[in-house]
């Protein structure tokens, strides 16, 4: 951000190499059918990723404490987006909509 | 070269330290709200595949994830050219800064190619929401078509939009407006782009990796 910190270049590359790593890994995961392991695998590689890359190559490690303020909000407001939404449609049912209707006739009647 | 106290700054500002503080922290502002857009996007996803799961894995595996794994790396190291850039910038090599700016561009129109390609064969398929959609699918799976082009097709407009902030980038930067001093706009579309390519890292595994066990094309 300012002349005085440069991050050195072999930070990048270190960095770049541990995204790529981590790219491999999720493909290679997604190949096998792990059943419900699947998924958590996937979003927790996505965020290490995403944390990296706003770490390093975003600098974020290296800024004033009212961006790291900003960005923990904004992550906050999505959460609350997805839990708030979550907790009413995991909750309630919407038999008579016509995805439910869907899901009921050819889902859940061929399961049982 | 020009320390902080030296270099130029609005009158506004105490000094250029306060400045850049402030043009990053606007340019963070503006990104959370980028990621509220997505997250919204996002919840109606997470909606829908939590009631049909079976349907987004079968839709998700109609779509070429090698493409978009390929795709995947494209960004990563169009994302390792921006960093390379900056450094340019705060080393005062023009060089690097327009040459590492021009194979970000490079690698962004690659990203925006493949996808052309993608989207090309969903086109010939009948597998774009709208008039001629393919009626022998039900309506989770169009629902899964509709959320993939909405998400990925938001995230391409994001794509074009970073190609030309850098275009403009490369411009001034050729023209030597940038310096150790002064480089706030280069950090800035570089945060940017960095962000799409987060996006993107998101919607890998979420859309494309879902039926990836099923084998392209099933």
């Amino acid at each position: 951000m300012s002349t005085e910190n440069i991050v050195p270049r072999k930070t990048y590359l270190l960095v770049f190499a541990g995204l790529m790593v981590l790219t491999i890994i999720t493909v290679i995961a997604a190949r096998f059918d792990l059943g419900f392991i699947n998924t958590p695998i996937a979003l927790g590689i996505a965020i290490t990723k995403a944390a990296l890359i706003v770490m390093f190559f975003m600098n974020v490690r290296h800024s004033s404490s009212l961006i790291k303020l900003i960005i923990i909000g904004g992550i906050l407001w999505v959460l609350i987006l997805l839990v708030l939404t979550m907790i009413d449609y995991a909750t309630r049912h919407f038999k008579d909509s016509p995805y439910q209707k869907w899901r009921i006739e050819n889902v859940v009647s061929k399961k049982q | 070269m020009s320390s902080h106290s030296t270099a130029m700054h609005q009158h506004q500002f105490a000094d250029a330290k306060q400045q850049i503080e402030a043009s990053m922290l606007g340019m963070w502002i503006f990104l959370m709200t980028e990621l509220l857009l997505f997250g919204g996007l996002f919840a109606g996803y997470v909606v829908y595949r939590s009631a049909y799961p079976e349907a987004f894995a079968f839709g998700s595996s109609k779509l070429e994830w090698p493409l978009a794994a390929a795709n995947t790396i494209i960004l990563i190291v169009s994302s390792l050219t921006m960093v390379l850039a900056v450094y340019g910038a705060q080393v005062n090599s023009r060089a690097m800064l327009v040459g590492f700016l021009l194979l970000t561009i490079l690698f962004g129109a690659a990203f925006l190619g493949l996808k052309v390609v993608e989207y090309h064969a969903h086109w010939i398929h009948h597998e774009v929401p709208g008039f001629g959609f393919r009626t022998d699918w039900e309506a989770p799976v169009q629902m899964f078509f509709l959320i993939y082009f909405m998400l990925t097709g938001i995230h391409a407009i994001h794509m074009i939009v970073g190609i030309g902030l850098v275009s403009y980038i490369i411009y001034k930067g050729y023209k030597r407006t940038y310096s150790p001093a002064y480089h706030t706009p280069v950090e800035i579309v570089g945060l940017y782009w960095h962000f799409v390519d987060i996006a993107w890292v998101f919607l890998f595994p979420l859309l494309y990796l879902v039926g990836a066990h099923f084998g392209v094309g099933e």
